[in-house]
Order: structure tokens, then C-alpha cells, then sequence
């Protein structure tokens, strides 16, 4: 008995965006941006390229001669591979653990903290009021060997008596656990305030346990700041390199220590560049094949 | 409970039985944990800062940065500007911050609107280059940028100039995405109307669409602001000879570790403080002011 | 406003969108001074005439004047025609006066305040001007949207679905409100919308739009009680339509058989082509007898009938009536009192004056324009 006039589906996007985006002279607007990123990023990318190919045997003072020297990245992966395991293996751990704590965080924000939401959130973002680097030397001392932490815990025998808590991996991680804390939260929290409450309440209603509740329709509304909060932890956690140093030891570094080390004081650039590259590519590859795997076009 | 003194007990259930059952402590803890853990992060998040808030006014005893707080002293807060070039790494970083904010924001905005209202060729193009240097760790970021500058001669005038434009590169994304958020939210209808009352193009811009996408831009270059004046790894690889704050602390850290670093940090964190409750406080009173 | 002529012209009007025509070769003209709807299902291309004629789309074909200017490529900014639009579309950032002064002080009147003030007490809502959009009802909201298109004075005001977003009883005071308003100042009010009672409470010409073209304009009166297709009959209130031959086209009245039974209908309300027809008669206009105490004419009767449903709904009574070609009529009869109700089963004749009855072609879809209330939004 349903007789509807049915359009072509093309038309109602059609009428509806019609005045939204038009067609002109309004992509010019791009072009300044987009020069920008060619010549400060793509073309330094291209030269960063190139530099990985130089002779290894040139140095800084004499220059070096592009002579398309592969082999720069077998000596730089035979050299440094722990380094970049141990990179993944902190950044994976450090994005863990800030999901793991951020995720209760957000939500405790977003939906328990009543009037206290707005005093929460400034807190989250407090961290943001002052320098990350002044913050990371604050946790030096409070880990340092004669500080209170580390008192405490030989005092209660969970440390042993010459056990140390700053210079381990334990330090570096929760270093950078802290420091890209706010990165995970604030997505999550802008996700998770979105939510429909009634949609819980539905959830419940229709015989959901919480816990249920929360798996089956919190979580997946609140999957674009998951992904978009642990891609803010991850790809910067892999490149750092100041956690390692101020809270760990050489046993500790990252594979952002080496690169800076080869760039900045060895002056080993053909080393360095294809250092880069090759972080570079990793972390491309797992950030595509992730965002592909869960599936949200949120970031791009 | 009064009722329950109304309501004799006849026969069956008493009183008792009428009165809402207590919750018992393990659901009331079921019921708190998220809040419990969530206050426990945000204490985590806090502790360093109140700890850079102590340390400002510590007497040093040795010269190493991991010195415990020993003695209560206001010295460092009156030299301030004592130890050497510490306050001109400050002036340089809100310049360094304050160009490529305003750079970063005018660029990624533009870039935003042409993406949100136009049509045109090689949108996946465009969004994949601004999402790649948001994918790039900072090391690599920093590095080719310094491989240029060296292959292009640059490596002689590094500083002011090639801090900015790294600082640019980097935020440059961050705006994009937050503006263009903020515009895909919006109604065109609001436009439309705009126009249907006579506004002409350019009044229907200032009047309609900038205020509307204001908040997203102001947003935008906060974000910018606090990225570019926090920023370590690619400044390190771009700045020369020039220090600024973050490279100064980083500096510090390697000699002796001058208390006034923090007395900076804790003026930092007290003036942002000041600007964000200041800022929510004008915002709620012209809320009030309009409902009133 | 109303000095010279000042009439709304649609000619030859297309909208194309790739290959889809959302309006075809429209041409009608508004009189000055009417209340006017635009009335169709959605998709139907109500909107996009409207959005032409506001300036927000620009037409593929054809040609749109107010009195001789021709506005058809008019920059929406330049037209004096303004749109009270669906869900307002009221600017958040600004207060109720800013709204509603927006287009006085754009087209730089010096005493807008004065105005505008006078435009916010006319719509009631003094004690808001100073606040917000969002600190508004649904209905103050309309108010302010009528109110910001108003105070410009327009020759023509466009209306969008406006009551659309609001609860039925708000719908009808403002329905009443609008018409009051538009009988005062005597502006062309041009509204679009998909509901038939709304645009039959208002307007004094209605047109009934369906898959871009017009199918009939015309008084409500008109529109309800002489529909000449099937879509018509159906989408403004609800039609029985029987499939007959015409036996006799000739005389004073047009006689069909249906389906056995003769039936005069008036030549003026007859547009069947050919030789067969749909019948149609609306349900309000039957009446039900049991057999053997109703009309005892040969026209105008159709017997055989069996109550196979019975609907109570309060001030009438809604029957299904089971005819012996396996067809279903429905019967509204009001409640009177007069005499009891049928029963499920009963046997009734059914018969109307053949002045309500109407003919139309015999190769439209009969369910055309019929639709669930879900398909009406």
C-alpha cells in the first residue's frame, strides 16, 4: 500500500549540499597551505631521503657524495634494531597503560563527575600549563634514589634496599605514560561526552548488565577518541627520546636518542637520515594498517 | 522513616521491610571505581606539578637537578632572571610561539574552509599531506627538516627564522583538523539566511561564518601556542645556535640545574591557570548576563 | 507593499541535479497579496521552488518575476523576497534583536531599533530580546524567525515547513497566528509543505506538486472536492477509487458501469479520457442502509456490500464496506446518534449524491499520492 515518490538518492545530498560546497576559485584558499607542506615537508623528506644514500665514509667538514648507498640502511638495521624493539615495545606499553587509565579517566569525566566535570577537566589539562621538560625533571627528583618514592617503597620492602626506581625501564615507561596521559584523555573524554546517556539507559533497559552495556554500546561510540587518543600517544612516544635520557640510563635509550646522537653530535648524517626513514615508514605502516583495522575516518 | 511509625505492622512485614534496602559497600565501591580510578590518574597527572611548584622556592644545597627540597627560601622567585639567558630563552620562545601560531592559524585555516565549503580535485591528495606530518614522530620531522637546511645552505642563518618555520609545519596540521571540525559541525542554512537578509558575501562571512567558526580558530591556536612553546625534539634539530626555553631547561640539565627553572615553570602554569579560569568565567557570566 | 502589482511569476521553471529534473517546466503565478501553498510529498520539489525563488539555487531553465523585475539571476541578498526557513536556522551568536534586526541594518535603515523593537512586540516576545536562540521554546523561536523575515517588508515571503518542528497543538495556534498575520499586512506568503490539513487551514490557493510538476492548483474547496488524478484524490484526505466503463458520455450526466451497477456522475467533474475511468467518491459522502431502506433509485447506488470492519473513533464512526468485486470501500459516517451502528457482517447498500462523485483517466496508478503518516514527514 506504500506509494512513495522516491527520489534518486543523489538528489537529496545534491539539494541539500548545494550551497555548502561550491564549486570556484575556492580551493585557491589551499594553495598557500599546501606549498607550505610541499616545500617544508615533502621536499625535506625527499632530501632526508637522499641524505640516507650518501657515502657513509664522507664526513660533516668535507661534505658528503650522493652515491645511492643502499647499504646504509642494512648497517643502520644491523646496528640499532634492539633500539627500535625497544622503542615499540615502551611506546606500545606507555600507549597501554594510558588507554587502560585514561579510558576510566574520561568516562569518570564525562559522565560521574557532575559539578566537578569543569575542575576535572582543567586538571587534565593543567599538565599543558607548564613545561614538559620542567615536568619530567620534576619526576626525576621525585624517583631519585634518596627521594620520597623510592623511601617509601624500601621503607615498605616492596623496593629492595639498593633497588632503584629511576634509570630503569620501568621510569622511562612511566615517564612517558605521564607525559602523553593528557593526549589520550582529552580525546577519549570529547568521544565519551558525546554519547547519548539515554543510549545507555536503552542498553540497560533492554537487559544489558553494565558491563555489557558499556562493551556492546559506550565503548564502540567512543571508538573514534580511541583511535585518534592512541595514535597521539603512540607516534610521538616512538620518536622520543627525552624520557630515555632524563629518567633513564644508555640501557634505557630509544632509537630517537641514536637518531639525535648521529644527527647532532656525530654528525653521521647518511646514518641518521636513514634512521629516520626507516621510523618513519614503521610508523606509517602501523598507523594506516591500524586505522584501516578499526575502521574510522575521524583523523584524515 | 516516619511512615513506617504511621504504618503499624499487622500481620506479615514490618517495618523494615518497607525501607529502601542499603546499598552495601562493595556496590557502592562498584559504583565509585571509575571516579576512584579516575582521581587517582588525575593525581598522577597533578603530583610534578605541585612538585616544580615546591621546588621553586627550595634552597639548593648541591648543584644536581635531582636535589630533594631541603630548605624554604623566596631567593629564587626575586632572581628570577639570574641565571644567565634564561629569561631571554623565554622572551624567544613567546616570539618563536606567538609568529607561528599566528602564522599556523592563518594558513590551516584557510586550508580548512577550502576543504569543508569548496569542491575540487585531489581532495585525497590534499588530506593525505595533512595527515602525514600528524603520522611523523618529531625526530624524523626535526631531522629532515635540518637535512634540508644543510643541503639548501640554510645551516648558517639557523635560528629564529628556522624555528618558526618548523613550528609552523607542525601545528600547521593540528589547526586544519580542529577547524575543520568545528566547520563541519556548522549549519549552511545559517548562511543561507544570512544572504536571504541581505547580507552580501563578505557581510555574510564577518557576520555569520567567522563568529561561528570562531571558537574552533581560538581553539586552534591555543593548541598551537601550547605545542610550539613546549616543543623540545624539533627545535633541538632546528635552532642553531639560538635557545629557547625548552632547549635552555635542556641545557640546564646537563650542568647545574638553577632553581629558577621551576620559579619559571610555576609563573607559566599560574598565568595559563589564570587565563583558562578567566576566560570560562567571562564566558558563564555573559551566559548569565543573556538569560537574565 | 501593495501599491503596484506585485505578482509572484514562475515561468518554464527547471531544476535539473545531474540527471534528475527536481522541478519540470513550472509555471504559475502568485497574486499579490494571497497566502499561497506549495503542497507535496517529499522529493517532490516543493523546496527546491522555494529555494529557486529565494535565490539559494539558481534554476536550469526558465524564469522567476516579482510584478516586471525579473529576479531570476538575482544574488539572494538582492531579491526582496525573504524565507523563514526549516528549523529557522536563527544565527546562534546573536541575541533575538540582533536576529531580528539583521536585515534592516544590512540594508542600512537608520531607525532599526525602534523597528526591530516593534517586530519583537508584534511576535510577543519583548521580555526575550536579549537573549540567545537556544534559550528559546520551540515555538518563540518560530516567532523570532517570522519576526527577522517580516520586519524587511518583503514582496514576498517564503515559508519552509515552518511549523514542521513543532507539537500539534502549538502547530495549530501558530497556523491560526500565520493566517491572522498574513490577512493583516496583506504580504504574498508563499509556504511549503507536506501536510494537507496545513495547507488546507491557511491558504487561499493551494497547488499540489509531484515529482517536479504541478498536478492541480486550485482552492482547497476545489482541490478536495473535484481532484482530476489519482495523486490528488489520494494525498489531500482519502478516496474509494473504482475501476468502470463509460457507457454514455453524452448526455446531462455521465453514466459508468460499475461493476454492474449504474452510476451518474456531473460532466464537470468528469477527466476520464477513453473508455474506462476511476470512480472516485470519498468516504464521508457515502451512505450506508441496510438493504432495502436506502435510496431506491437505479444511479448513485451500489449494492451488495458487507460491513467486514468497524472503527469507532469518537465523532464518527470509519467502516469497511466488502463489495462483491472483492474491494474494500470505506464509509465515514458521523455519529449521530440517529441510529445504531452497523455490525461486522451486516448487509448495507451504499449510496451519494452524484454531484460528490468524480471521474478520473483509467491508467493512473490508483494508490498514487496514498501514503502511511511516516511517508507524509
Amino acid at each position: 500500500m506504500t506509494h512513495g515518490v522516491v527520489p534518486p538518492p543523489a538528489t537529496t545530498a545534491a539539494v541539500d549540499g548545494a550551497m555548502a560546497r561550491r564549486r570556484g576559485w575556492g580551493w585557491l584558499l589551499l594553495v598557500p597551505g599546501m606549498l607550505y607542506l610541499a616545500v617544508f615537508f615533502v621536499f625535506p623528506t625527499v632530501q632526508l631521503f637522499l641524505t640516507s644514500l650518501y657515502d657513509p665514509s664522507g664526513n660533516y667538514v668535507q661534505g658528503y657524495t650522493l652515491t645511492w648507498h643502499f647499504a646504509n640502511y642494512l648497517d643502520a638495521i644491523r646496528d640499532t634494531w634492539n633500539l627500535f624493539v625497544r622503542s615499540f615495545i615502551y611506546a606500545g606499553i606507555a600507549t597501554g597503560v594510558c588507554l587502560l587509565f585514561g579510558y576510566p579517566l574520561a568516562y569518570a569525566i564525562a559522565f560521574k563527575a557532575g559539578r566537578w566535570k569543569n575542575f576535572m577537566l582543567v586538571l587534565v589539562i593543567a599538565p599543558f600549563f607548564t613545561s614538559f621538560l620542567l615536568r619530567t625533571m620534576s619526576w626525576r627528583t621525585i624517583l631519585a634514589d634518596q627521594g620520597p618514592l623510592a623511601d617509601f617503597l624500601r621503607t615498605v620492602h616492596i623496593l629492595p634496599h639498593d633497588g632503584r626506581l629511576l634509570a630503569t625501564s620501568v621510569a622511562v615507561v612511566a615517564g612517558l605514560t605521564y607525559n602523553f596521559m593528557p593526549f589520550m584523555t582529552l580525546p577519549l573524554f570529547a568521544s565519551l561526552d558525546k554519547v547519548d546517556h539515554r543510549l545507555i539507559e536503552a542498553a540497560g533497559d533492554l537487559y544489558s548488565s553494565p558491563f555489557t552495556g558499556f562493551r556492546k554500546v559506550t565503548f564502540p561510540l567512543s571508538l573514534p577518541g580511541v583511535v585518534s587518543g592512541t595514535l597521539l600517544c603512540f607516534i610521538p612516544a616512538c620518536g622520543d627520546y627525552i624520557n630515555a635520557e632524563l629518567l633513564g640510563t644508555p640501557k634505557q635509550y630509544m632509537v630517537g636518542n641514536r637518531i639525535q646522537s648521529a644527527f647532532l653530535t656525530e654528525h653521521n648524517y647518511p646514518l641518521a637520515a636513514s634512521l629516520s626513514l626507516i621510523l618513519m615508514a614503521i610508523v606509517v605502516v602501523m598507523v594506516v594498517a591500524y586505522v584501516r583495522r578499526v575502521g574510522t575516518e575521524e583523523l584524515v | 522513616m516516619a511512615t513506617d511509625v504511621a504504618t503499624p505492622p499487622l500481620t506479615g512485614p514490618g517495618p523494615r521491610r518497607v525501607k529502601a534496602p542499603r546499598r552495601s559497600p562493595t556496590r557502592w565501591l562498584s559504583d565509585h571505581m571509575v571516579l576512584l580510578i579516575g582521581v587517582l590518574v588525575l593525581v598522577y597527572m597533578v603530583v610534578p606539578i605541585g612538585y616544580i611548584f615546591a621546588l621553586s622556592f627550595n634552597q639548593p644545597t648541591g648543584k644536581s637537578a635531582n636535589a630533594q627540597f631541603s630548605a624554604f627560601t623566596w631567593n629564587n622567585w626575586t632572581s628570577i632572571c639570574a641565571p644567565e639567558g634564561l629569561c631571554d630563552s623565554v622572551k624567544l620562545s613567546l616570539e618563536v610561539s606567538i609568529t607561528s601560531t599566528i602564522l599556523a592559524t592563518i594558513l590551516g585555516t584557510l586550508m580548512a574552509f577550502a576543504l569543508v565549503r569548496h569542491s575540487f580535485r585531489g581532495r585525497g591528495v590534499s588530506n593525505l599531506l595533512i595527515f602525514l606530518p600528524m603520522a611523523t614522530p618529531e625526530v624524523v620531522m626535526g631531522s629532515s627538516l635540518l637535512a634540508m637546511f644543510v643541503s639548501v645552505g640554510m645551516d648558517s642563518v639557523l635560528g629564529f627564522l628556522t624555528i618558526v618555520i618548523a613550528h609552523v609545519l607542525f601545528c600547521l596540521s593540528f589547526v586544519v583538523v580542529t577547524v575543520k571540525a568545528r566547520l563541519q559541525g556548522m549549519d549552511s542554512r545559517l548562511e543561507q539566511a544570512a544572504m536571504d537578509l541581505y547580507a552580501n558575501e563578505w557581510q555574510t562571512f564577518r557576520l555569520v561564518t567567522l563568529p561561528l567558526a570562531m571558537p574552533g580558530i581560538v581553539a586552534a591556536a591555543l593548541l598551537s601556542f601550547s605545542l610550539s612553546f613546549d616543543d623540545f625534539i624539533v627545535t633541538n634539530f632546528t635552532a642553531g645556535q639560538s635557545v629557547t626555553f625548552p632547549l635552555y631547561i635542556y641545557g640546564a640539565k646537563l650542568k647545574d640545574f638553577p632553581p629558577q627553572l621551576f620559579v619559571m615553570g610555576t609563573i607559566m602554569f599560574l598565568v595559563s591557570f589564570v587565563f583558562v579560569v578567566a576566560g570560562e568565567v567571562w564566558r558563564r557570566r555573559r551566559a548569565r548576563a543573556w538569560a537574565a | 507593499m501593495a501599491e503596484t502589482n506585485q505578482d509572484l511569476h514562475l515561468e518554464d521553471l527547471t531544476k535539473r541535479f545531474g540527471d534528475f529534473a527536481a522541478v519540470r517546466d513550472l509555471t504559475l503565478t502568485v497574486p499579490n497579496g494571497t497566502f499561497f501553498a506549495l503542497l507535496g510529498p517529499s522529493g517532490c520539489g516543493k523546496t527546491t521552488t522555494l529555494r529557486m525563488v529565494a535565490g539559494l539555487e539558481d534554476p536550469t531553465v526558465g524564469r522567476i518575476s516579482i510584478g516586471d523585475q525579473d529576479i531570476t539571476r538575482l544574488r539572494p541578498y538582492k531579491r526582496p523576497v525573504n524565507t523563514v526557513f526549516q528549523s529557522y536556522a536563527l544565527f546562534p551568536h546573536l541575541t533575538i534583536f540582533e536576529n531580528v534586526a539583521f536585515g534592516l541594518r544590512r540594508r542600512g535603515v537608520k531607525d532599526y531599533r525602534q523597528k526591530t523593537l516593534d517586530m519583537i512586540e508584534l511576535v510577543q516576545l519583548g521580555p526575550y530580546a536579549g537573549r540567545k536562540p537556544a534559550q528559546l521554546s520551540g515555538g518563540q523561536q518560530q516567532r523570532v524567525a517570522l519576526g527577522r523575515a517580516l520586519i524587511n517588508e518583503p514582496g514576498v515571503l517564503l515559508l519552509d515547513e515552518p511549523l514542521g518542528a513543532l507539537d500539534l497543538k502549538l502547530r495549530r495556534q501558530m497556523q491560526i497566528e500565520l493566517k491572522r498575520i498574513q490577512t493583516e499586512i496583506e504580504v504574498t506568503f508563499v509556504h511549503v509543505t507536506h501536510d494537507q490539513e496545513e495547507a488546507m487551514t491557511m491558504a487561499d490557493t493551494i497547488a499540489v506538486m509531484n515529482q517536479g510538476v504541478i498536478e492541480q492548483m486550485g482552492a482547497p474547496e476545489d482541490l478536495y472536492e473535484n481532484p482530476v488524478t489519482t495523486f490528488v484524490a489520494n494525498f489531500l484526505g482519502q478516496s474509494n477509487l473504482i475501476m468502470t466503463d463509460i457507457i454514455d458520455g453524452t448526455g446531462a450526466e455521465v453514466i459508468v458501469d460499475c461493476q454492474g451497477q449504474k452510476i451518474g456522475v456531473s460532466p464537470e467533474r468528469s477527466h476520464a479520457q477513453g473508455r474506462k475511468a476511476w470512480l472516485g467518491i470519498r468516504p464521508e459522502k457515502i451512505f450506508a442502509s441496510h438493504v432495502g431502506e436506502g435510496e431506491q433509485a437505479d444511479t448513485n447506488v451500489l449494492r451488495g456490500g458487507r460491513i467486514s470492519d468497524v472503527s469507532f473513533i469518537g465523532v464518527s464512526t470509519q467502516y469497511l464496506v466488502a463489495m462483491p468485486w472483492e474491494q474494500e470501500l470505506m464509509v465515514f459516517e458521523q455519529n449521530t446518534g440517529r441510529r445504531p451502528l452497523f455490525n461486522n457482517g451486516d448487509q448495507v447498500d451504499l449510496s451519494w449524491s452524484s454531484e460528490h462523485a468524480f471521474l478520473l483517466d483509467a491508467d493512473q496508478d490508483a494508490h498514487a499520492g496514498m501514503m502511511t503518516p511516516e511517508d507524509r514527514e
